[in-house]
């Protein structure tokens, strides 16, 4: 991971924790250190805390006693949103609808007194960077759902923000949209060089997007790493399943090898544990001849999906196996093959009872 | 029988009431009130005759009072409300709207009971400076009064209208800057817009035409219903009578027309 030295602030949450006039437990308290520049995703389900740790940092909710948040290193706890000059991006994009495109981008730069001229040069420059000209002069609802959120985004960032913090921006467009976007959002904040927080529940913007990724769960930080770590060294059973498609199997090892109804699958190392959790990814298996690997089982079913296709294999663990194969493979359910798996690409996770 | 045909035949009672109840009794009025001795100069009377341009001046005068001042409670009220819970909400909320069945009559009792001749304020005031305070039978008491039965109607179509607006637009013009002073400015009126000049209109035009409280209270108060009274039943002064009305109703009616159109462009620029 090589983070540039970017633009904006460095970014620290120290035993940040919330809970709720009627009692929920949002958040458990936690610490997190955000790197100047740097984009740090928060992705979970919903309820997991991720949106209540982003509007802490925003300044819209306060941590319980004892927590504290730090840009640069100055305390911020108490500062109210209005003078943390963050830049957010809300779900909804809460574009005000009784000011046009230009005046919703300007509205911080006139807040802060810019002269019209100057901040008219500003806007300018945003809607060229957020590519939206010719739209200035519309009202808000005359947009659709994709330029709504680059005039959000232009807003947030006219101010020129010492963080950027984006609330599932992407959330409420449709899907081809979305991909779309989100490779232009990512480009641009490269482009900008930001320290960015990004919420998401979808893994693949989280993936895409991220330096690091935070995956939360129930509140608390369950890991936090770049998206290799995060996809091929899950910490827990819940990251290996939040992420990706996983294959979650129990079983004992002996001698640094699963022992599988069938067959015995290399895992590296001599170990032996009476009952293991391990994790294979479904495109880390490779579909060979039977007898070819030590592992094999029978195919249920193909599906075709373009790409890759997906078999549900039985037989091999005691629960059906997900294996995506190349597109090139034939292959009908009902026939015997070999499951050729690198010892590597079985990770054991701590059991969890 | 063809479907037009049919579909005419159901319009036809709502013709038949509104020509004999409606539009006829309205152009008798009109009529009438051009029969005085000075024929279609008794309408220009209303602006011309010193009294009656008084009254008409004093009532539109009073009842834009009333508007404001509505607004103003109610915005504020209906704001708190919508946004906190605290334990009797519901309670404080019922009786806020308790009004609304009142007719007028007793909304002029209620005043002369809070500041009539045996009235709380005045009980109040003679005690603490041994000067009885009344000023029910004023046009003060009647400007309570409509403000009594004005702000239920105004605090609950606010409510609404707060509870629509996007919390979210109050929390993005925080984060870029903008004061809570800024932010009622910028984003929070302007959003409820449309909800002022709908209750605005109403409330104007209720304070306009309101007859029972005045009624009650009058003993000097010059306002058009009350002059549109005595005209006709104490003067048999119909001609006037007639033209004060269809002038009462002219004003009423431009005020809602105005807020109607005003408040659908602004609507349709709300999104």
């Amino acid at each position: 991971m090589s983070v540039p030295a970017g633009h904006g602030v460095s970014v620290r949450i120290e035993a940040c924790g919330k809970t709720f006039a009627d009692g929920t437990r949002a958040l458990e308290p936690a610490t997190l250190d955000i790197a100047r520049g740097e984009t740090l995703v928060l992705l979970g389900p919903s309820g997991c805390g991720k949106t209540t740790m982003l509007r802490i940092i925003a300044g819209l909710e306060l941590p319980d006693a004892g927590g504290r948040v730090l840009f640069d290193g100055n305390d911020m706890t108490s500062v109210p949103i209005e003078r943390r000059n963050v830049g957010m991006v809300f779900q909804s994009y809460a574009l005000f609808p009784n000011m046009s495109v230009a005046d919703n981008i300007g509205y911080g730069l006139k807040i802060r007194g810019m002269a019209r001229q100057e901040r008219a040069a500003r806007v300018a420059e945003l809607v060229a960077l957020t590519n939206i000209s010719g739209l200035e002069n519309r009202r808000v609802d005359q947009l659709s759902g994709g330029q709504r959120q680059r005039v959000a985004l232009a807003r947030a960032v006219a101010i020129r923000p010492g963080i950027l913090l984006l609330d599932e921006p992407l959330t409420a467009l449709d899907a081809a949209l979305r991909d779309r976007l989100r490779g232009e959002l990512n480009r641009l904040l490269r482009a900008l060089g930001i320290t960015t927080i990004y919420v998401t529940h979808d893994q693949s913007e989280a993936m895409e997007l991220g330096d690091r990724i935070v995956v939360m769960q129930r509140g608390s930080i369950a890991q936090i790493g770049t998206p290799r770590e995060i996809y091929f060294k899950p910490k827990n059973r819940f990251v290996a399943e939040f992420i990706g498609a996983a294959n979650i199997i129990e079983a004992p090892v002996e001698n640094g090898e699963l022992v599988l109804p069938g067959g015995r699958q290399p895992i590296g190392g001599e170990a032996s544990q009476a009952a293991a959790v391990a994790m294979i990814r479904p495109e880390t298996i490779g579909v060979v001849e039977e007898g070819a690997a030590p592992l094999s089982g029978t195919i249920d079913s193909v599906s075709f999906i373009g790409d890759r296709q997906r078999m549900l294999v039985s037989g091999a663990s005691d629960k059906v196996l997900t294996v995506d194969a190349p597109n090139t493979i034939k292959a009908q359910a009902g026939e015997r093959i070999g499951l050729l798996i690198a010892a590597e690409a079985v990770r054991l996770l701590p059991s969890e009872n | 029988m063809p479907h037009k045909s049919f579909v005419w035949l159901c319009l036809l009672p709502l013709v038949v009431l509104t020509v004999a109840f409606f539009l006829l009794p309205m152009a008798r009025l009109v009529v009438t009130g051009a029969e005085g001795p000075h024929g279609l100069a008794g309408y220009l009377a209303i602006l011309v005759e010193p009294r009656y341009r008084a009254t008409l001046i004093n009532t539109v005068l009073l009842a834009a009072a009333t508007t404001v001042v509505t607004l103003v409670v109610a915005t504020v009220a209906g704001m708190f409300l919508q946004r906190h819970r605290f334990p009797g909400r519901a309670v404080l909320i019922a009786m806020l709207t308790f009004p609304l069945a009142f007719p007028g009559v007793v909304v002029g009792f209620l005043i002369i009971l809070l500041a009539g001749r045996q009235g709380l304020i005045g009980d109040l005031s003679n005690r603490m400076f041994g000067e009885k305070l009344v000023f029910a039978y004023s046009i003060f008491g009647l400007f309570l009064g409509y403000l009594y039965f004005s702000i239920p109607r105004v605090i609950l179509t606010i409510m609404a209208a707060v509870q629509k607006l996007d919390i979210g637009l109050e929390e993005a013009a925080r984060s870029l800057g903008a004061s809570p002073w800024a932010v009622q400015r910028d984003v929070v009126l302007p959003a409820l817009g449309p909800a002022f000049v709908a209750s605005g209109a109403i409330a104007f035009a209720t304070a306009m035409g309101a007859f029972g409280t005045a009624f009650t209270l009058a003993t000097n108060i010059d306002v058009l219903p009350m002059l549109i009274y005595t005209e006709f039943t104490l003067a048999a002064n119909f001609a006037t009578s007639a033209a004060l009305s269809v002038g009462l109703g002219i004003i009423a009616w431009a005020i809602l027309a105005l807020a109607r159109s005003f408040s659908g462009s602004t609507v349709a620029a709300a999104g």
